[in-house]
């Protein structure tokens, strides 16, 4: 096993990896940098060292200063989280060339999917379905435009250096592709330093379904089922839960089996998320391979009964699964809301500030991942993720029922946050009925 | 008239699109303000042109601090 593991990350994932690591009786070490002094997660790991200025880029996104402090401080492996330096090949690279073990898949399987023309095309080859669009990055406007008419409008122009939607652009048609074309490229170039573009078929009215899968590296690959995370606001989640509700038997399969089959056909080790579109007839196309541990693991963990993290650093300590396919059950329903400091009137603008007052919810079937604390600091440098609220049912019903009373029953004073809007979500009709799509929120389908 | 341009939520100054002399349209990005890794832009309230910039890019400015003022 891992001797001591040092957690690249800040907030609730630094909490919840900390608290893994004690499962495991593995030594953690917080990071943080000069806005983080007084932060919860200092002070639960076993060590902490400071590492820098408040800007990430100074400090969490800083490769060169984390992998330092890791071999100083004698760490064994590093856990970097989400976000940050997760899907960062550089960074897992950084580690192994230190001898460090990285709590992830390899840096040629994170370069692989992080360039997501090289992810489709691989997945392609591999068998799983993926939307029609360009064969790899499309050289200029002209060529999109060519494409776009092949497959049809309105599409999305993606950026092929990151994922999570950040850069993309709907054209809704050929006089609108120009523009749209020069500012997606720059939008490319700010966020992940390449401007290449792909096109592919937009995808009407779909759902955002997405599936865990867990690999050891020794030839072993698992899927932990589905989630649904339709509900999202610039194409970042707000909602997500497990099962999917409705989705047909046939659909849950074909997507499960292209998940393995995918994340199998590249080798893949440790915690990853195959992310699918599912449209209204069940089909499916893959989206984009996440590399690294979800903000919404906790939903397929209280589904399945496992600990994802635990079995993050099992894995990278060379374990096998302990698992085969039928060992791993899902389990009545269970869903997550995000608690962000951003004002759901004002469309869901940023909201930094000191948090006054705190109240957590708690009781049967409730679990909290939370970041922050009363008189803490929510600022302006990081993502305004503060709280994920996380409930448990024999059924969706019930879970969407403790889910109401846990956001009723929370208090976030001194910032704006989601949860009058997350309220507004468990009430809504469709919403309880399982009829999601990812445009709903950008539609006012839970507008006050 | 002279008018304020305030910035409408707490951030780090990003990018100064607009400067001194510049002519600007109703809506045309004035600066762009980083916070919590979202990019936002503070628009010009009314057509008209640049006479100051107040900020830095790197800069942290908070919600109803003038950033810009309009001659």
């Amino acid at each position: 096993m891992l001797q001591k593991v040092l957690v690249a990350n800040r907030g609730e994932i630094a909490r919840r990896i900390i608290r893994a690591c004690r499962r495991l009786g593995v030594m953690s070490v917080a990071v943080y940098s000069e806005a983080d002094e007084h932060a919860p997660h200092v002070g639960e790991a076993d060590e902490a060292v400071p590492i820098g200025p408040a800007p990430a880029r100074q400090s969490y996104l800083s490769i060169d200063t984390i992998v330092g402090v890791a071999c100083r401080v004698g760490a064994d492996a590093v856990h970097p989280g989400y976000g940050f330096l997760s899907e960062n090949w550089r960074f897992a690279q950084a580690c192994r060339d230190a001898g460090l073990t990285f709590v992830g898949p390899s840096p040629e399987a994170i370069r692989r999917m992080g360039d997501k023309t090289e992810a489709r095309r691989l997945m392609a080859a591999a068998g799983v379905p993926v939307l029609p669009g360009s064969q790899g990055a499309v050289s200029d406007a002209a060529e999109a435009e060519r494409v776009s008419s092949a497959v049809g409008y309105p599409v999305p122009l993606k950026a092929a250096g990151g994922g999570g939607g950040i850069g993309m652009a709907r054209v809704d048609g050929p006089a609108d592709l120009a523009a749209a074309f020069a500012t997606a490229r720059r939008r490319a170039e700010a966020a992940f330093g390449d401007p290449a573009l792909y096109v592919e078929r937009y995808a009407e009215r779909a759902r955002h379904v997405e599936v865990q899968v867990l690999g050891d590296g020794q030839g072993s690959v698992l899927h932990l089922h589905e989630r649904e995370c339709s509900i999202q606001r610039r194409h970042q989640k707000l909602v997500e839960e497990s099962p999917a509700p409705g989705l047909p038997a046939a659909t849950k399969d074909g997507l499960t089996r292209a998940a393995v089959m995918g994340a199998a056909a590249i080798g893949y080790a440790n915690a990853g998320t195959m992310e699918f579109l599912v449209d209204s007839g069940g089909r499916f196309w893959f989206l984009e391979m996440n590399t690294r541990l979800q903000v919404e693991h906790p939903v397929t963990e209280e589904v399945t009964g496992l600990d994802l993290v635990v079995a993050q650093l099992r894995v990278a300590a060379g374990e096998p699964l302990p698992w085969r396919q039928d060992d791993v059950v899902q389990r009545g329903a269970a869903m997550e809301c995000r608690i962000y400091a951003e004002d759901p009137a004002r469309g869901f603008l940023p909201s930094p500030g000191t948090i006054s007052a705190l109240v957590l919810p708690s009781g049967e079937g409730v679990r909290v991942e939370c970041g922050v604390t009363a008189g803490g600091v929510v600022s302006v440098h990081y993502d305004p993720l503060l709280i994920k609220l996380v409930t448990r049912g024999a059924t969706r019903a019930e879970a969407i029922e403790r889910m109401e009373r846990a956001l009723g029953a929370c208090v976030v004073e001194g910032v704006k946050t989601t949860i009058p809007f997350l309220r507004r979500v468990m009430a809504h009709p469709d919403f309880r009925r399982g009829v999601v799509h990812t445009q709903m929120v950008e539609q006012g389908a839970f507008n006050a | 008239m002279p008018e304020d341009i305030k910035a409408h939520i707490t951030g780090v100054v990003f990018q100064v699109v607009a400067h001194p002399g510049d002519a600007v349209s109703e809506g045309d990005p004035v600066i762009v303000l980083e916070s919590m890794k979202m990019e936002i832009p503070v628009e010009a309230p009314r057509a008209g042109a640049v006479k100051e910039i107040r900020v830095q890019e790197g800069q942290t400015v908070q919600e109803g601090d003038v950033i810009a003022v309009l001659e």
